[in-house]
């Protein structure tokens, strides 16, 4: 390295948290969009398992409109985690996964990135479509709007749970089950308190305390689940 | 921000023993990779080349011995490689749900910059067909577009770059890689063939193969995995 | 010096030879004070006014319900440590202790349903602290599950840890929702006996159990730690050695 006449290579790495978070939110967004099956299939699997809810307990309106709330977010609950194993799988095996995990900025944004556009594409939808299935199982007036800002809230910490589940299992081959079998007790929380709003709704009483404890929940995932995802993503990877 | 010259960047290795699975994959390895080196790493199938090459970007975690980056230890030192880090591994790193063009951007460069990359690798008029639809030589090739983009980090580590080329890829691949280290910059990288490379070192890590089938245990030693 | 003590504390080997002579002492004691605690319970502490003689079964209840709980703390922080530290012998006794701790929450649930029919008419109560149960017997098998599912120890041991983890920080809100759950659907008809009122005559006793319990716990993992370092460390010459000369010449014989 004495005598160099070529142009000395110049670099300066580059700290681009922001605009890298920005522009994996860009290109995840733009993955999304293109997969549009996989955007619809966990919004049919949502309206299907609710459509064979008459057929299995019957018709009757008031049993329905007392199941409603519960089944509503059980099925919903269900479709994000289904939605969920493949969260990290593509990326992991074309080897993109290992490259954000080399990538100077943290970790952390990338997972929280790719979790935001999981939401925007499964949870933020399912919400929209929830009024539909209430009134499907006959919920009553009084329900609608908790129902909705209940899974607005709740779907968000579901795929920020889920995601640690499937940075876990990213490398497994069958998946699916596992990922179900440990993340499930965890989702508890946050349907107790999902159903928790509606049914208070349903009931007449205020569900501002419920909704409250459900974007507290929804904070304490954003910090937290993406630091254990991107822990498991390290862990996973050194496979 | 003063940054110290990137002439000076060297990866020196100590004494370094991977383990995987209660198996020692090799022991006792030595080297030094400066500025303007290129190291060419060989041996049998599972000699451990992948694991040392995933050992020195801080994939794997299992190693014994000393890895240091500019004079500084692992782990401390693996922020400021991986800055410095340019890695293809076995998985390409191309997002299959992306166009060539749309990857190269995913790594930070512009439309023309990558535009030019990826004519120099042979894949002029793909550049906007979706990665999943090109063949796994064209993928291969979209990553290798990475080393011809002119931001390229100092420090190339690549597994078997070679793979998948045809022999004007070869040579085109041979002809970046001497302008690279001809600027100063560093290479490591496995291949089964023969690079033509002035001043190319080769490791054989067979031959740093261990007889004994034992792990690295004996009394403490084997204490931090 | 206190780094020497750790570090050796952390070699399997180590902890394999120190704690041959432990075990014949703990299990002395846990036999001891289960058989002690056992006899006071059943046949000496006094009926209870209400539930009759059929509450005697929370002295082998609560001793495992406690320990459930404190079992995934053990299994959560050894985990911890395996992952700071890259300390080998402490993934080994987080792997060792899930299944154990998987079974004493499934006897605390299964004493609870038992205990259950007398006194409330039904096995199964949705009742706050069973649910709790359950939902902790879920967490433990999430990671057995993910335990078994990796071909590589070192990646299941990671994995299992960070989960536990995930578990530890978890469990707290899932216990707060649940209470919180049950007070909303909570029967009229169901009351609960209060535990600060027990009698001495039947404390006593119970927490001779406890005790008991906590020793009869402390050698099950010692045992399947010490039978998974075996399982480990089998290529070693130390394990080879213990093994005995006899497999060793026979090998060589044969």
């Amino acid at each position: 390295m004495s005598s160099l006449e070529q142009p000395v290579l110049d670099y300066t790495p580059r700290a681009r948290n922001v605009a890298g978070f920005v522009a994996l939110l860009r290109s995840e967004l733009l993955l999304a969009l293109r997969r549009s099956a996989d955007i619809a299939n966990p919004l049919l699997f949502f309206v299907t398992v609710l459509a064979l809810l008459p057929l299995g307990v019957g018709p009757e309106p008031d049993l329905l409109a007392r199941l409603a709330p519960g089944m509503i977010w059980v099925v919903a609950l269900l479709a994000t985690l289904l939605s969920q194993e493949s969260l990290f799988r593509g990326d992991f095996e074309d080897g993109s996964l290992e490259q954000l995990a080399l990538a100077p900025q943290p970790l952390y944004f990338a997972v929280l990135a790719k979790v935001s556009v999981h939401w925007l594409v499964t949870g933020l939808p399912l919400a929209l479509l929830s009024p539909l299935l209430g009134m499907m199982l006959n919920l009553p007036s009084g329900g609608y709007l908790s129902l909705f800002l209940s899974l607005l809230l709740g779907t968000a910490s579901l795929s920020l749970i889920g995601a640690v589940g499937a940075a876990l299992t990213v490398g497994l081959r069958r998946a699916g089950l596992l990922l179900a079998l440990i993340v499930m007790p965890l989702y508890v929380p946050v349907l107790i308190f999902g159903t928790g709003a509606v049914q208070a709704a349903v009931d007449g009483y205020a569900y501002g305390p419920q909704l409250a404890i459900l974007a507290a929940l929804l904070a304490g995932g954003t910090a937290l689940a993406p630091l254990a995802a991107a822990g498991a993503i390290r862990i996973s990877l050194d496979n | 921000m003063a940054r110290k010259s990137p002439s000076s960047n060297s990866l020196q290795v100590r004494q370094l023993s991977c383990e995987r699975d209660g198996r020692v994959l090799f022991a006792g390895l030595d080297f030094e990779l400066g500025a303007g080196q290129a190291l060419q790493v060989e041996g049998a199938n599972g000699a451990g080349k992948t694991t040392l090459l995933r050992t020195l970007i801080g994939s794997a975690g299992d190693f014994t011995g000393e890895i240091a980056w500019n004079e500084r230890a692992f782990p401390a030192a693996l922020p400021d490689l991986r800055a410095h880090l340019l890695y293809i591994g076995h998985g390409a790193g191309v997002r299959r749900g992306l166009t060539p063009l749309e990857n190269l951007a995913w790594y930070g460069a512009g439309r023309g910059e990558a535009m030019r990359a990826l004519e120099q690798v042979d894949l002029f008029g793909f550049e906007d067909s979706l990665c999943h639809q090109l063949s796994a030589g064209q993928n291969r090739r979209v990553a290798l577009a990475r080393l011809f983009l002119p931001g390229a980090p100092p420090l190339w580590i690549l597994d078997e770059p070679l793979a998948a080329l045809d022999v004007a890829g070869v040579s085109a691949l041979q002809g970046q890689m001497a302008c690279h280290l001809s600027r100063g910059g560093s290479i490591l990288f496995t291949s089964h063939q023969p690079l033509a490379l002035a001043g190319l070192r080769t490791l054989n890590l067979s031959e740093y193969a261990t007889e004994e089938p034992e792990p690295l245990a004996e009394e403490g030693t084997d204490v931090f995995a | 010096m206190a780094w020497q003590w750790f570090h050796r504390l952390g070699s399997p080997r180590w902890f394999y030879q120190k704690t041959s002579a432990w075990m014949p002492w703990l299990a002395l004691a846990s036999l001891l004070l289960i058989g002690a605690g056992s006899i006071w319970g059943l046949g000496f502490a006094p009926e209870d006014a209400k539930q009759g003689n059929s509450y005697r079964i929370i002295y082998i209840h609560v001793p495992a319900a406690f320990l459930a709980l404190a079992g995934y703390y053990i299994m959560a922080i050894s985990g911890a440590i395996g992952l700071i530290w890259k300390m080998k012998l402490s993934f080994v006794v987080m792997r060792a202790a899930a299944p154990i701790g998987a079974v004493l929450t499934f006897i605390a649930l299964f004493t609870g349903a038992v205990w259950g029919k007398p006194t409330w008419g039904t096995y199964w109560v949705w009742d706050a602290r069973i649910t709790s149960m359950l939902i902790l017997l879920f967490l433990y098998i999430g990671v057995i599950a993910l335990s078994r599912a990796f071909s590589r120890e070192q990646v299941a041991d990671k994995a299992c840890a960070l989960l536990a983890l995930v578990g530890t920080v978890n469990i707290p809100i899932i216990y707060k929702s649940v209470d919180w759950w049950f007070t909303l659907h909570q029967p009229a008809t169901i009351k609960f006996t209060e535990k600060s009122s027990i009698d001495p005559s039947m404390f006593y006793p119970l927490l001779t159990m406890v005790i008991g319990f906590y020793c009869l716990y402390a050698w099950t993992l010692i045992a399947h730690t010490r039978e998974k370092i075996l399982q480990r460390e089998w290529r070693t010459s130390w394990v080879q050695q213990l093994m005995g000369g006899e497999s060793a010449t026979e090998s060589k014989a044969g």
